[in-house]
Order: structure tokens, then sequence, then C-alpha cells
């Protein structure tokens, strides 16, 4: 097999020294970026090269959810995702979410439910739950949520007030969704 | 993380070759090397990202009844998949006790094979390790060894596989399709995984370049769907690796076991499965007396590698407690809940 069959992106200390382009749409807003360095997450390239720092960094190893985001309708940690990898992905951030002064129904059910407490931890949080409200896993049963919900840890301990939020969500989700209960 | 090389093939052939090199590596799902990347544990020098391969992410029946299961199906993916969470629940209930469903969302089949350990040693590059440099030795012997190995360690190495996923698919004769340099082959799932010996670097059956395309699962499996259960104890209620857990699987028929499968996790460097335990509890009325037997002999070679003795009853007991629940039945919803101490839920399980 020649290796020029195929896409080769070198990087520093490397005679090649090529940047690596990279197509993505964040927040409904197209990027065309060129890396210089694949080291690059997905969480450092939102917060470092687009400024958007609402995604948060938190243990950088998957632990605790806080950058977590959704790639392509899914939720995931971009700390473990480098940026190259996620090459033509449809990304969704916390910075996505309002439209204008109105807030996503989950913004809107954190805040009726004092579902946080320093805020760390939220856009984690709710980017989660957006993902847990997609997946449509849980029903209303407040034992599926919290472990739905058991990838994203909140060192306040705002757990109460979370899991009523997302359920509130969860419930107005179900409400819109069924035509006899509108 | 270490400056690497960022090559991304557009065919499995090109991966191989990219892969054949010193020092590379496969990138999927990524939720494992990448903490390893971090950590400075894993130190490739060319990252080969085979997430845009195609061909690799389908769920497919076979001919002959049984499934082929693409190397890139994410864990949540398969887990969701009702007709296999149907045929294969034991396999699905053990997908969704694993990790977070963030982790889940990006972490794939073959990467789940593919994981290390994680023995806190491993993960810490001042220690001295076996599996990182071999020869240095093996800080974890006479450390911290409450979650250590019971089964197959040897004095070079006493770490556990971390899978999850894994143990069922040991338990039910899954087989992995490996594409190489040297051609396609396929190997037992039960053969994948090597046991430390005086080799603990060498951790899988895989050769350099080689990537895992598909793992099958065949249509006999599918006759424990009635009775198939995955028991995983651990720390805290969600989101952490098995202290301990079983995957079992029985036939019943006029009160009797036709047949049984009997896999066990978080007690070896590899799924353990337990064919002399299946072969005791055949023809045996299902039932504690029967059950407590086939954990006896499941755990009869079980010796601790340090203050971990308590690992070997707790190892009986879960594997007694998986078949029970097997024989109770598949219940209809899966996963059952792993539960907590706030469970309003009426009998949620507490295991």
């Amino acid at each position: 097999m020649r290796q020029s069959n195929f896409a080769r992106y070198v990087f520093a200390n490397t005679e090649f020294r090529m940047s690596l382009s990279l197509s993505l749409n964040v927040n409904g807003v197209a990027h065309d970026m060129a890396l210089d360095d694949p080291r690059v997450t997905l969480l450092d390239l939102l917060r470092e090269r687009l400024d958007l720092t609402g995604t948060k960094k938190g243990c950088d190893r998957g632990q605790c959810g806080a950058c977590t985001v959704i790639v392509d309708g899914r939720r995931i940690n971009a700390c473990l995702a480098l940026a190259a990898s996620c090459d033509g992905a449809e990304i969704l951030t916390i910075e996505g979410l309002a439209q204008g002064d109105v807030l996503h129904k989950v913004q809107a059910a954190f805040i009726a439910h004092d579902g946080f407490q320093c805020g760390f931890c939220t856009p984690g949080q709710i980017m989660s739950a957006i993902g847990l409200l997609n997946e449509g896993q849980t029903g209303d049963d407040p034992e599926r949520v919290r472990e739905g919900m058991s990838g994203n840890l909140c060192r306040c301990g705002a757990y109460d007030g979370i899991t009523a939020a997302v359920l509130d969500a969860l419930r107005e989700t179900q409400a819109n969704t069924r035509p006899e209960a509108a | 993380m270490t400056p690497f090389e960022f090559v991304r093939p557009k065919t499995v052939a090109e991966a191989i070759a990219a892969a054949a090199a010193p020092g590379a590596a496969f990138l999927a799902g990524g939720t494992n090397l990448l903490d390893l990347m971090k950590g400075d544990v894993a130190r490739p020098s060319r990252v080969v990202d085979i997430t845009k391969l195609p061909g690799l992410a389908a769920i497919e029946t076979l001919a002959d009844g049984g499934l082929r299961i693409g190397a890139l199906v994410r864990n949540a993916d398969l887990a969701h998949d009702a007709a296999f969470a149907a045929t294969y629940p034991a396999i699905a209930e053990a997908l969704l006790s694993g990790a977070s469903p963030q982790l889940r969302n990006a972490a794939t089949v073959g990467g789940n094979l593919m994981q290390r350990t994680r023995c806190g040693y491993f993960y810490d590059p001042a220690s001295a390790c076996n599996k990182r440099e071999p020869g240095a030795g093996c800080a974890a012997i006479g450390g911290e060894t409450r979650l250590f190995a019971v089964l197959g360690w040897s004095e070079h190495c006493i770490a556990t596989n971390p899978s999850d996923f894994c143990v069922p698919l040991a338990a039910f004769d899954a087989v992995v399709e490996i594409a190489g340099p040297a051609g396609p082959r396929e190997i037992p799932l039960e053969a994948f995984h090597l046991l430390p010996g005086d080799t603990p670097a060498r951790e899988t059956a895989l050769a350099p370049g080689e990537l895992i395309v598909a793992v099958r699962l065949p249509a006999e499996a599918a006759a424990f769907a009635p009775h198939a259960r995955y028991i995983k104890l651990r720390e805290r209620t969600s989101y952490a690796f098995a202290v301990v857990s079983a995957a079992a699987g029985l036939r019943l028929e006029d009160g009797h076991i036709t047949a049984a499968r009997l896999a066990l996790g978080g007690v070896a460097l590899k799924p353990w499965r337990v064919r002399d335990a299946e072969a005791a509890l055949r023809g045996k009325p299902p039932g504690r007396e029967a059950f407590r037997a086939a954990a006896d002999i499941a755990l009869a070679g079980a010796k601790p590698s340090g203050d971990n003795g308590f690992k070997i009853e707790l190892a009986r007991r879960v594997a007694a407690r998986a078949l029970a629940l097997a024989a109770a039945g598949t219940p209809t919803r899966l996963p059952a809940l792993p539960a907590s101490p706030f469970a309003p839920t009426p009998g949620a399980l507490h295991v």
C-alpha cells in the first residue's frame, strides 16, 4: 500500500509540517479551519479556538461530564474526542440553545428547580439532559433519570434539583408530543 | 500527550497498512486511548483514525441465524437495538451497566475488546509496571490490592480486565473477526485476551496491524434469551467498574437445566468462562444448591493476589445470584435498574 493513497497528516517536529483541514458546523454556523496540531480535543477547539467557553473543562478525562456536548445528535464528552476525528460533524453546545432571550425548555427547567449552585457543571448537565431527552429511554421514572444523568457530576450536590428539572423537561416533551394531551 | 502523526485512511486495507508501523494505534471512540494518552501511559507515534471507515458499523442477522456486529457500532446503539436486546439480553444488560451514557455513545464494540486494564499502577507512569515496561516489575503486588485479580494472575501482573461487555460475550461463544496484513482470520472471544504469565505486555491475540472488524454471535446463544442475566457488583450505584460481575444463561426444560453458560468479570485479566461449572449444572434442577455448587466449581482455582480474598467469596455469591436471577427469567425491561438507596421503585434490584 503506497502511503500517498490516503490522507496523511504530519505535524510539528517533522519535515512534512502540514496542517489538517477541518469542517465543523457548530450551533448552526459552518467553520472551516486548519488544525496545526492533531492533539487538539474537541473541547479545546471549542473553548480556545472558537471562544465558546460555555462548555467546561472539569476533569479532562471523561469522568465528570462538564464538557458534554451534542455531536451529530448524541451526547458525548468533548474532552475525549480529537477535533480531527470530528471532521464534518454537527455540534450543539450550550451557546446554541437559547433563541435570543427565550431559553431552551431544559435551561428554563434548571432555573425553575434550582438545578445548580455554583454553575460550573451546569452547561454539561443541560447538554446531557438534552441528550437524555433525545434518547427517550427513561420515561418519567426518577430512578432511571438519575441513572441516565450519572455521567455528570455536581460537586455542589444539586442533584435533587437537577433530577426535578430533567423530569419537568421530560414531562413537557411528552405533553408536546402526545396529541391527546395537548 | 506526546506528539503523533495523525492518519485518516479511507479503507480497511489502508488502515491495516498504516497501523503495521511500530508505535501505531487505531483510534475509534477514543474513550480509553485518549485518556491513556493524556496520562502519558499510551504514547503512540501514529494514530490511525478508523472512525470513518466504511462498512464497519452495521448490525446484521446472518443466514445461519447468528448476528454480526460491526466493530464501529457504538455501545449505546447496540444495547438499544431492539432485536439485539431481545435476542441477547444479558449482553445488552452488560453494555448498559458500563461507563456513562456519554461514553457509551462514543465507545465502540471493537474498542471495548481493546480496553486496557484500569489498574491504578498501570495508569501511573511513576509506578513500576510490566505491562508498560517489560521487566520493570509490578508495583501493584504488595500495594493497594483490594480490587485485583483472584484468578489467572501471575507474579508479573495481577491486574483485571475492566470490560462488562466481554463477560457475556465469552459466556455466549462470541467470535472476533479480524483483518490484518496476513489476511482475515477469526478467533473465539475466549481466546482473544491473554493471561499475564511472564509477558503481561502482550494483552491480546492481535498481531501488529491487525484490526477487529466485527464480533459474531452464534444462533445457539439466542436459545438462552428467556433466562439470561448480567449481574454487576460495584462500589457505587452507577458509573463504576465491576468489583465482581457474572453473566449467566440457562436453558430449562421440565424442571431441569439442559444447558448453562457462566462467565465472571472483575476476577482476572480476561473474562473468565467456567465450562466445568456449566457442565455441573446440566441435568440438575435449578435452585440454590445447584447454583452454589456451580459457583464453588467456578472459583475452585482462585487465590488472593493480595488483600482481596473477599473477592473469592463475593464472586461465588455473584455467580450463584446471576444463575438464580437467570432462572427466574429475563426481565421484560432492560436494563433492570442498578438501583440506589433512593430508589422508589419496588423490587429494584440491589446488586
